[in-house]
């Protein structure tokens, strides 16, 4: 089974995030980059699918920019076979169809039975970009998952909704985005790391998809990020003082309830 | 021409979720400040009736597509449903709610309609004829501005933060036809969790609780919940450490949260933490460790072990209660 994992590099979850002078992206300088936290659920869930079905190929996609090949390479350490890089200045600054349109693209060249990303990217938190790929190539897509199965020609997934679960059945070929939970995702072993520096990446151009740069990026964006700001500071509130725990208590419900009416 | 306003009222098991009323609420909203009509839209099985009650919240037109094949959720039948729909009515803004299934319709059906969508937003606004919203990125650390295009101008806004108005407008309900086209996906068991947990995006008041904890018994902050007629979540520590599930777990690789009160106990605070639950109106901190960064954004903080007032707090709410 040939599996292509879609795979964003982003700021660690710690990283301070500084706004940059035009108001509209964010400070790269100081910037940790790590694999996106649910794509490294997806990665695992791929490598465990092929291992399960004991054939096929797991490739990393990737739209970025080229320090985005480390992030590859970490993917390739775990054991995915291949890597594709996107990388095209004009395929930057977009919004989620932008890169979707990109991505699908590039997936018309691969051979996939599924695709797997994670549910978002914590950078962007826009949600949307596997669901859209799906909808370009027409395939199925299950989002938020935390347990799948194969069965011929169908993948049954377990995907979180409010208050629960439900048990999806979609025909193969499928996307589905993993949800944390569904694994805990391996390390990199040090044979993995020496291994993954042979691997295949290939880059790529628009140009070598056969794509209109200005359909795509900055140019084809349909969301335009006007500004960014801080959202406004809370100001610290008080300590509340008491003698006794309980006496703290009681403070804190007479305030919840006469000051901030909240209970 | 494109005209007016779309808004998509989530229905679960034949009863309307919250973010039904914000999205109605907030679509009239932007209906009046453009001066064009407000049309609401139910999918599901056997809603006919239940659609009725869109028009307290200010719609002027009420579509329902009812049909046994939309009883349960999925994306195709869902997705080729409000397409056609969109289709039709061609309204210049579509407005749903950012839940989890809200996040996955809206994703795929700005993709076939190939417009902008903007995700998970916590104001909108119109400025002429450009749909403008607010939203977090970075998991709530920064906010941005956007301007959407396309038609229709779709946003999807995140539950629990824009405000329910009541407007009657006693419109009728108009059945629209239906066709659910290929589905490739078909729904086929649900499990919901125990007492039927309202979900942490929903919840009015959240009682999270932390590495402080010290082990998975949350019994002490289950009863504040429960008294508080709240729901318990977590941090990411008390997570990886195997104590709660993960669909408990508030912050940046978890859920982003805004309730009215949120209670952290044992929780110190972590910028992944404090990013995803920052847009609380309240926020409590109950740490023994003066120094813990969750001080600087609680309104209310108790520097105290919190097995001792977390107990304390419980029965001085009850006692309110009674």
């Amino acid at each position: 089974m040939d599996i292509v994992v879609l795979l964003k590099q982003v700021p660690d979850t710690e990283t301070l995030i500084q706004i940059a002078a035009d108001k509209t992206s964010i400070k790269t300088e100081d910037v940790k980059w790590v694999i996106n936290p649910y794509d490294e659920f997806a990665v695992e869930e791929a490598l465990r699918i092929k291992e399960a079905q004991g054939e096929g190929k797991v490739t990393i996609l990737t739209v970025g920019p080229e320090r985005a090949i480390e992030a590859i390479r970490t993917a390739l350490a775990m054991g995915a076979d291949e890597g594709v890089l996107i990388d095209d200045p004009a395929a930057e600054g977009g919004d989620a169809l932008g890169t979707a349109k990109v991505l699908a693209a590039a997936l018309r060249e691969i051979p996939y039975d599924l695709i797997v990303a994670g549910q978002r990217a914590v950078d962007d938190d826009y949600y949307q970009v596997p669901a859209a790929v799906a909808a370009f190539l027409g395939i199925a897509q299950v989002s938020m998952v935390i347990k799948e199965e194969i069965q011929d020609e169908k993948i049954l997934c377990e995907r979180t909704i409010e208050g629960g679960t439900m048990v999806v059945e979609a025909q193969l070929p499928a996307l589905f985005t993993t949800q944390k939970g569904i694994n805990e995702p391996r390390y990199a072993s040090l044979p993995g790391i020496m291994k993954a520096k042979k691997k295949p990446l290939a880059k790529k151009t628009l140009a070598d998809l056969g794509i209109n740069p200005s359909e795509v990026g900055e140019a084809g964006a349909k969301c335009r990020v006007m500004s960014l700001s801080f959202p406004p500071e809370r100001s610290p509130g008080k300590i509340i003082e008491g003698e006794t725990p309980e006496a703290k208590a009681a403070e804190l419900v007479r305030l919840l309830r006469e000051e901030a009416k909240v209970i | 021409m494109a005209q007016g306003v779309l808004a998509l009222a989530e229905q679960f098991e034949g009863r309307f979720r919250n973010v039904a009323y914000e999205v109605l609420s907030e679509g009239k909203r932007l209906a009046d400040a453009l001066g064009e009509p407000l049309a609401g839209v139910v999918l599901g099985s056997g809603i006919e009736a239940m659609a009725a009650e869109l028009g307290k919240y200010g719609a002027d037109k009420i579509l329902a597509a009812d049909d046994p094949a939309l009883a349960d959720y999925t994306t195709d039948a869902y997705t080729n449903v409000l397409f056609d729909i969109v289709k039709d009515h061609d309204p210049k803004i579509l407005l749903l709610g950012a839940s989890t299934r809200g996040k996955d319709l809206s994703a795929r059906l700005s993709a076939r309609l190939d417009t902008g969508l903007a995700m998970d937003c916590l104001a909108l606004r119109v400025d002429g004829d450009t749909l403008i919203a607010t939203r977090p990125m970075f998991g709530g650390k920064v906010l941005a501005e956007i301007a959407i295009q396309g038609t229709p101008q779709m946003a999807a806004i995140r539950p629990n933060v824009m405000e329910v108005v009541e407007a009657e407008k006693g419109a009728g309900v108009e059945k629209v036809p239906v066709n659910v086209g290929v589905a490739k996906t078909k729904a086929l068991e649900k499990k919901t969790e125990a007492a039927a947990k309202v979900d942490l995006t929903e919840a009015n008041i959240i009682v999270s609780g932390g590495r402080g904890m010290g082990s998975p018994d949350f019994s002490l902050l289950e009863k504040l919940a429960e008294v508080l007629g709240g729901t318990v979540g977590a941090s990411r520590s008390a997570v990886d450490e195997g104590w709660r599930p993960h669909s408990d777990q508030v912050g940046q690789t978890g859920k982003v949260v805004s309730p009215n009160l949120y209670i952290a106990c044992g929780i110190s605070g972590a910028i992944q933490h404090l990013a995803g639950m920052g847009t609380s109106k309240y926020i409590v901190g109950i740490n023994k460790d003066p120094e813990a960064p969750i001080f600087k954004k609680a309104d209310y903080g108790i520097v105290e072990d919190l097995f001792k007032v977390v107990p304390a707090l419980t029965a001085d709410v009850k006692k309110l209660r009674e």
